[in-house]
């Protein structure tokens, strides 16, 4: 089984989000980077883009193929995290240790769109 | 309807990741695509090619018939050596490319892309005019794996009293290993040394265990792809399909025009003389971003071409990429940009060296 946490709001797409203080930080999760296999690419939006619910925010690519990270709740990308974007292998280690990206939320009701762990973890089988 | 070849459950025995590639269910990876990568590299690997087509041809007019169908010269070629050609259509544009294997003058193997072999047999029967040649498809009845990497023959040379040094590059024979018989080509499809191996089915299964329990690395068709776009050869439905021609795709050392006659030839004469359009070139990326097949190319804002493969080299930071750009931004140098989700990459046109061979052709 992979690993997913208690306390984290997660996408259908397979993307997690934390949120405090009306930010959200946000990551992929550890189904997401078994399924990529090695990462060796990682890319976000631009501190001060826009994102919206559902929309990309970004890329994770392993030798394989690309895949767009979908931005798991709307609002300003505040911060991109450079140390995973130069070492992507990262979100192999630790998907939820590594975050992607810190989006200020527009719209705190959208995180009632998430699952919970419990409804995520049926999500993967 | 989708195929197993023989090997299926021993890939799934051995924890591969299957995936459908040719119309067969094949393995993409038994651990992850760049530790395989650089076991062929570095060491050696084996690869399940048991999907690939075998289609024999014999007969008396087996030489001038292929000679008509194939862009390779068969009749000069040496017997017991194996010549690259290409199948293609009357307007010169690609049905297939293909290793033919010459055992004499009357009986020659061709080894064909899975996913082509229905179409590559039906067209070969169809242009078999009035030829005395017997044409069978055999691809059920043989198996085949491909040991890569430069560990390959001492790894090989462990099942068998042949002397495996004497077998020079693209050169085939009979060889017995372990008591049972094979064919055994020393090629491969990743730029590094190694042998191509045909046998039964259940002798290939047997054979694939055995490489295991001696070390060798279990390859997927992932792998298989990394190791070929870093050799720069070109693989069916990416570099070469029915829009494009041989000489378009670099592949003239494939192509004897002063053979005589062969299917598609007078298209291939009138573009030598009045010059390609577009061609396949080698391009780097110079900013970051990793280039995938079907990406638009651009000088400044004029699409100018279209990527085909692209990778990130397993355990490098290079991005290279194979792509087709209109002749006129071909040179060595040039300075392009690649369109990646809609935003322009910088990169320039180098040549398809992306890997130095170390072994000797």
């Amino acid at each position: 089984m992979f690993k997913v946490l208690e306390n984290l709001k997660y996408s259908k797409t397979h993307e997690w989000v934390s949120v405090s203080d009306g930010v959200g930080t946000v990551g992929i999760t550890d189904f997401a980077q078994h399924s990529l296999g090695t990462i060796v690419y990682v890319e976000g939006y631009e501190p001060g883009e826009e994102v919206s619910q559902g929309g990309e925010c970004g890329a994770v690519e392993s030798v394989k193929a690309a895949s767009d990270i979908m931005a798991p709740v709307s609002g300003e990308v505040l911060e991109v995290n450079e140390e995973v974007l130069n070492n992507p292998e990262l979100l192999n280690d630790d998907p939820y240790t590594n975050w992607i990206l810190k989006i200020k939320l527009s719209d705190e009701d959208e995180l009632n769109a998430l699952l919970d762990a419990k409804d995520y973890e049926k999500e993967q089988k | 309807m989708i195929q197993k070849t023989c090997l299926y459950d021993n890939h799934v025995k051995h924890n591969a990741k299957i995936v459908e590639f040719g119309g067969f269910l094949m393995p993409l990876e038994y651990t992850d695509i760049t530790s395989e990568h650089l076991a062929v590299r570095n060491d050696a690997g084996v690869f399940d090619c048991s999907h690939m087509g075998e289609i024999l041809v014999t007969g008396k007019d087996t030489l001038s018939f292929l000679n008509y169908l194939v862009t390779c010269n068969v009749k000069e070629a040496k017997a017991m050596k194996m010549t690259y050609g290409l199948l293609l259509y009357e307007n010169g544009t690609v049905v297939d490319d293909l290793m033919v294997y010459k055992i004499n003058d009357e009986k020659c193997m061709l080894v064909v892309n899975a996913s082509n072999t229905d179409k590559d047999y039906e067209y070969i029967l169809a242009n078999k005019k009035d030829y005395d040649v017997k044409i069978e498809n055999q691809s059920n009845d043989y198996g085949q794996l491909a040991l890569q990497g430069p560990s390959s023959l001492s790894q090989l040379q462990k099942l068998t009293s042949y002397n495996l040094s004497e077998l020079k590059y693209s050169y085939f024979d009979y060889i017995k290993l372990d008591g049972k018989d094979f064919i055994i080509s020393r090629s491969g499809y990743t730029g590094s040394d190694g042998f191509e191996i045909y046998g039964s089915p259940i002798d290939i299964i047997e054979l694939f265990e055995k490489l295991y329990n001696n070390g060798v690395q279990l390859c997927g068709l992932g792998c298989r792809d990394t190791l070929r776009f870093e050799a720069a050869m070109p693989l069916y439905g990416h570099e070469i399909n029915d829009q494009v021609t041989p000489l378009e795709a670099g592949l003239s050392f494939g192509v004897s025009l002063e053979k005589g006659d062969f299917i598609g030839r007078d298209v291939l004469l009138k573009q030598k003389e009045q010059g390609l359009t577009k061609k396949l070139v080698g391009i780097e990326l110079l900013e970051r971003g990793i280039a995938r097949g079907g990406y638009e190319l651009y000088k400044d804002d004029e699409k100018i071409g279209e990527i085909t493969t692209g990778y990130m080299i397993p355990n490098t930071n290079k991005v290279y990429a194979l792509g087709y750009v209109k002749i006129e931004y071909s040179k060595i140098g040039e300075e392009i940009s690649v369109l990646i989700r809609n935003r322009k990459v910088k990169a320039k046109i180098r040549n398809k060296k992306f890997l130095n061979k170390e072994y000797a052709r």
